[in-house]
């Protein structure tokens, strides 16, 4: 055996993992999702999109992501800008934002969820300090612009941190001459971050935001959590009918949309953030 | 008009004290190198003046004008950097203009300025690539057009030839010093590299542990070092140093030569000559050759004298090999005194 193959081989079980465990599922969906009684077919699909939630669904999810990404993007911008200038006790700091990461999505929802419902602490607190009169029912199914803002906070405490641990390693490794260069020949604060720290931060970018989107296109638990029903998305959706209408062929269906989408957000990023080879470090 | 002025300037990091109380005047078009050995803080001492370290006490004055509270930006000044930081991501052409948009200067003068920056440095033929397709020496002048254009009063220059091969440095080493002499610009550059230093400068500093030892011409560093550092860093092979005893006033012993020298009550000073200022002969110190190395135009001869490694520069017409007992004789003229206590020269 050559040293060649060595790593090849040592690959191999990973390989064999992911192929079986991810390939042989999403086949099953695909085929869940096409196939009916008579070979291939498109009623699934056909049903899902007739369906009222589904467009609602749809809508949902992709405000809620088109909300909070580009929020967390900005945040993670100026946080890990303000972290990666400090010269101690920077990975304290890092420890501590990184805490909503180590809850799972359901428990920040419920943790949210302690905060707004009718006996929660805003609620407490707004008694308390006599501002309003009786608790303010924020979840209710006639509040859904509340709905949403709770998700779009509950999310963005939860999910940021990631994007800027991310962020807070790409800024690390850009040269400190860089930047003394870029200041030396005229940029303010505001341009080198812009001429020197955007560009050359675009790898961590893509990663940050293509991490992000897709989580953000799959928000389930977070929604269940602080609205139940009342704030349908595509992800809620897909376990609506697998569990409740026991439609396992129009979930199958969900899921690929959910994964084109995904897709889609992908190839937009790689696009949009790509490096030239020539220009690259 | 841009003269330099440095007044007074400390700086310490943490306990570590890298530049002690500075004073330093450069003239405008004039051409400043600092010399010395890394960790001497010649590097801190051009940061400060750049404005990308705050001096821990003193003033910096460009122009007449008080800096040292201003960013670099505000300074007048621009630079090139040791490791060149030529922008990945922008092509040569945007690299060359970048102190200028940030100036808001208008797309013809850019371009104007880009185009003739990149002539003077050879570089046109390169203005769409990336830093990624160019080699060092390419990036290297991309650095310095990128200087040039914005047409500075200053250009502070960071050891910008050290990271190239030895070809290469003496080529680019001579072509800086004509476009420097004709951008009419007041240079400081930074250099380890004695002869780099020598054959730049208009005038030379010699750093050591954070201070200055010398300043004065390439050649009267070279001739008159201030200080036994300065002879024993300048020149390859450095000055020979011998211990020299009192025999009477005026009259030193020295490996075994009596020698005329400075009047001074000492009884221990020490002799200095330069390697290629010994001459072999009838009389002289006693040298027990060692190592010869053949260099062309010259040979240098490691021997002993007097116990201790002392190198000469010979005629490489005159056969010499080891183990051979040579008598080199000190051209008088050339020879240099140092006291041992304060290590600086006794005037002969």
């Amino acid at each position: 055996m050559t040293n060649k193959a060595l790593p090849y081989l040592l690959l191999t079980p990973a390989i064999l993992f992911l192929l079986v465990f991810f390939l042989y599922p999403f086949v099953q969906i695909a085929v869940l999702a096409f196939a009916g009684p008579e070979g291939f077919t498109l009623s699934h699909f056909q049903r899902m999109t007739s369906h009222w939630k589904f467009g609602t669904a749809l809508a949902n999810t992709l405000i809620l992501t088109a909300i909070i990404v580009p929020v967390q993007l900005a945040l993670a911008l100026s946080m890990a800008s303000i972290v990666t200038r400090l010269k101690t006790g920077r990975s304290t700091i890092l420890y501590i934002f990184a805490i909503p990461l180590g809850l799972s999505d359901l428990a920040a929802g419920i943790i949210w969820l302690a905060i707004f419902e009718q006996s929660g602490f805003l609620n407490s607190l707004l008694v308390g300090l006599g501002l309003v009169e009786r608790p303010v029912l924020f979840l209710g199914y006639q509040n859904i612009g509340w709905i949403f803002a709770a998700v779009i906070i509950a999310e963005i405490w939860r999910a940021t941190a990631i994007m800027m641990v991310i962020l807070v390693s790409g800024m690390g490794i850009i040269p400190k001459e860089y930047y003394e260069a870029a200041e030396v020949f005229g940029a303010s604060r505001w341009q080198r971050f812009r001429k020197v720290t955007l560009p050359m931060l675009r790898p961590s970018l893509q990663t940050a935001l293509i991490l992000r989107t897709i989580a953000a296109f799959e928000v389930f638990a977070v929604v269940v959590a602080l609205g139940g029903t009342t704030l349908p998305v595509l992800m809620g959706e897909t376990y609506q009918w697998q569990f409740s209408l026991r439609d396992r062929s129009v979930a199958a269906s969900y899921a690929l949309v959910i994964l084109a989408i995904s897709i889609a957000a992908t190839l937009v990023f790689l696009r949009l953030l790509r490096v030239p080879k020539e220009a690259k470090i | 008009m841009a003269e330099i002025v440095i007044k007074n300037v400390a700086k310490s990091f943490g306990a570590f004290q890298a530049l002690h109380a500075l004073d330093m005047a450069i003239a405008d078009q004039e051409f400043m190198v600092l010399l010395g050995a890394s960790g001497c803080g010649k590097t801190t001492l051009l940061r400060i003046i750049a404005g990308l370290e705050t001096p821990t006490q003193g003033e910096v004055w460009i122009g007449g004008r008080r800096v040292d509270h201003l960013p670099p930006r505000q300074r007048g000044i621009s630079m090139v950097f040791q490791n060149y930081a030529v922008f990945p991501h922008l092509t040569v052409f945007e690299n060359i203009a970048f102190g200028l948009r940030m100036q808001k200067m208008g797309q013809p003068e850019v371009e104007r300025r880009v185009r003739r920056t990149a002539e003077l440095m050879h570089i046109e033929q390169l203005l769409e690539r990336y830093s990624g397709q160019l080699s060092g020496g390419q990036r290297q002048r991309v650095a310095v057009a990128r200087a040039l254009a914005m047409e500075p009063d200053v250009i502070l220059m960071d050891e910008p030839l050290s990271n190239l091969d030895a070809l290469l440095r003496l080529e680019m080493r001579a072509e800086l010093k004509g476009v420097l002499a004709e951008s009419k610009t007041t240079t400081i550059y930074v250099t380890h590299d004695q002869v780099e230093a020598m054959s730049l400068a208009d005038r030379i500093s010699v750093m050591n542990g954070g201070k200055i030892v010398q300043n004065d011409s390439p050649v009267e560093i070279y001739r008159n070092p201030a200080a036994r550092f300065v002879g024993s860093f300048i020149g390859n092979p450095p000055m020979n140093f011998i211990p020299a005893k009192r025999t009477d006033n005026g009259r030193w012993a020295v490996a075994g030569l009596e020698l005329d020298g400075p009047r001074t009550e000492r009884e221990l000073i020490e002799f200095a000559i330069r390697p290629e200022d010994v001459f072999p002969g009838e009389e002289g110190f006693v040298a027990d050759v060692r190592v010869v190395e053949p260099l062309g135009a010259h040979t240098l001869v490691t021997c002993d004298v007097a116990g201790k490694p002392f190198r000469a520069v010979l005629e490489s017409d005159r056969r010499v090999s080891p183990g051979e007992t040579l008598k080199l004789m000190p051209a008088a003229s050339r020879i240099r005194w140092f006291d041992l206590d304060t290590q600086t020269a006794i005037p002969a």
